[in-house]
């Protein structure tokens, strides 16, 4: 087995998933915040921020989508080493991970129920950069306007019309990462 | 057996995931009940079970922990709670809300105003604002979903009929961005206006398995009717030992004669007023006096 496989995990889980849950708890309560996250490091193209959510957030309970580009052999044996979510396609998945095109496209998430709009995915994606500037984001969490750098506008307002049904959105780039819940409405400035 | 056998902060890893994606859908979904697979805790339901798993699952070693049971640090389940967590995650912990970064409590928002960067955990015994007026929850789940929340304002209705006001003292229904309904805990109603905070604020339900949320700067409006609008009301004194006019106060039997006093609910806050100075009717010497 190649050493990047079986490296890349945190050395020392309780603490360091902790951690890594405060900065997702937030970065979701608070979108448009961007944080900075470390410990973790699953083969490229995965991000450090990725990498750090998946180790957090994922386990045997949780199906995860690798999209396109994010789907190999290298990705596959560390999620199967340090995680051990069974890999699902985008129907069946609560996880999802890959580049922001590469994710879709995005009606093909589980977006909860009526009953139970909890059921539904949680994307991470990955971009290039991640800055607070772009896009205005207004709604719960944000005291009066945020700015974000997001790869496009209509995707997020689209999801937003479906409240309280609809996808949430970790957003991971390098070691940064920010967070769009379904109810942040987006505009383009 | 020692602190070292058990897992940082008491929970095992997996189950710490589990309720950190129930936290983290719930932010995302503000007042929507996320059922999770609560865990047997090592105390029993009713005293902060949920607030103890949704507590377990945020502290980091870094935190500063308060523990407050209906405003005060020094009841039992409140000195139990912090104890716990100061054994099985090592957590540092005050009674001051403002150097708290994580605050647990039963039935009261502090009176000091909460900051970005706070975490208030509630303990929930019934999570189900409609519960008591439907008990089917494959019913009050279709409520939900079908944002039929006409029963609560008959509900309300009828106090008013019965009583010529709502009477709705604790627990006051609210609402949450505009869409679901939510039970804030049995705190009293006074503290509803606090709900909206710059805070995270998270709900455990330990027994009934429900995890909610209110994200900070979340708009939440307590129920009311256009002739009868919500009022967040209060024992109509000053604190007896700190003289504040305008925090929540328990009422306190001092003698067999009917002579009573009224203190702050919140002994942090009382207890920063005394020191800064300020001094109510029975105060000290006085207060010596009159039990004498």
């Amino acid at each position: 087995m190649r050493d990047d496989v079986l490296s890349g995990g945190f050395a020392e889980a309780p603490v360091e998933a902790a951690r890594a849950f405060r900065v997702a708890l937030e970065a979701m309560a608070r979108p448009g915040t961007i944080h900075t996250v470390s410990g973790a490091a699953a083969p490229a193209p995965v991000s450090v921020a990725a990498s750090v959510l998946l180790l957090t957030l994922c386990d045997r309970e949780t199906p995860l989508y690798l999209a396109p580009g994010h789907d190999g052999a290298a990705v596959r044996d560390w999620v199967a080493f340090h995680i051990g979510a069974p890999l699902a396609g985008p129907g069946e998945a609560m996880f999802a991970l890959g580049g922001w095109d590469a994710l879709k496209p995005l009606d093909a998430y589980r977006i909860g129920t009526p009953d139970y709009p909890d059921r539904s995915v949680t994307l991470i994606a990955e971009l290039p950069d991640l800055e607070a500037a772009g896009a205005r984001l207004t709604g719960p969490g944000i005291r009066e306007a945020a700015f974000l750098s997001l790869p496009e506008i209509d995707a997020f307002r689209a999801n937003r019309a479906l409240f309280p049904l609809g996808w949430d959105c970790f957003l991971a780039a390098g070691d940064r990462i920010a967070a769009l819940p379904r109810t942040t409405i987006v505009e383009a400035l | 057996m020692t602190e070292t056998a058990y897992n940082f902060a008491y929970l095992d890893e997996q189950t710490k995931r589990m309720i950190r994606r129930a936290i983290l859908k719930g932010v995302a979904i503000p007042g929507y009940q996320v059922p999770f697979a609560s865990r047997e805790m090592p105390m029993p339901y009713g005293w902060g079970t949920g607030g103890v798993q949704v507590t377990a699952a945020c502290l980091t070693p870094a935190d500063t922990l308060k523990v407050i049971d209906q405003g005060a640090d020094d009841t039992t389940n409140a000195v139990s709670i912090r104890k716990f967590f100061q054994r099985t995650a090592q957590v540092a912990v005050t009674e001051h809300t403002a150097e708290a970064s994580v605050i647990q409590t039963r039935h009261r928002i502090p009176e000091a105003p909460l900051t970005e960067g706070q975490i208030l955990v509630y303990q929930v015994p019934i999570p189900e604002p409609l519960r008591f007026l439907e008990p089917r929850e494959t019913e009050t789940r279709k409520m939900h979903a079908l944002e039929e929340y006409g029963l609560m304002h008959v509900k309300l209705y009828e106090d008013i009929a019965h009583n010529g006001e709502i009477s709705t003292a604790y627990a006051y229904p609210v609402k949450v961005e505009g869409r679901y309904v939510m039970d804030p805990s049995p705190i009293p109603k006074f503290d509803n206006p606090r709900l909206e905070s710059a805070a995270i604020q998270l709900f455990g339900a330990g027994r009934e398995q429900r995890i909610y949320a209110i994200p900070p700067y979340t708009q939440v409006v307590s129920l009311d009717f256009e002739d009868y609008p919500f009022e967040a009301s209060k024992a109509d004194h000053p604190c007896d030992l700190c003289g504040c006019g305008t925090s929540y106060l328990d009422e306190v039997i001092v003698d067999d004669d009917g002579g009573r006093m009224f203190v702050c609910s919140d002994t942090d806050f009382c207890a920063t007023r005394r020191a800064e100075g300020h001094r109510g009717r029975l105060a000290g010497e006085d207060l010596a006096e009159e039990l004498a």
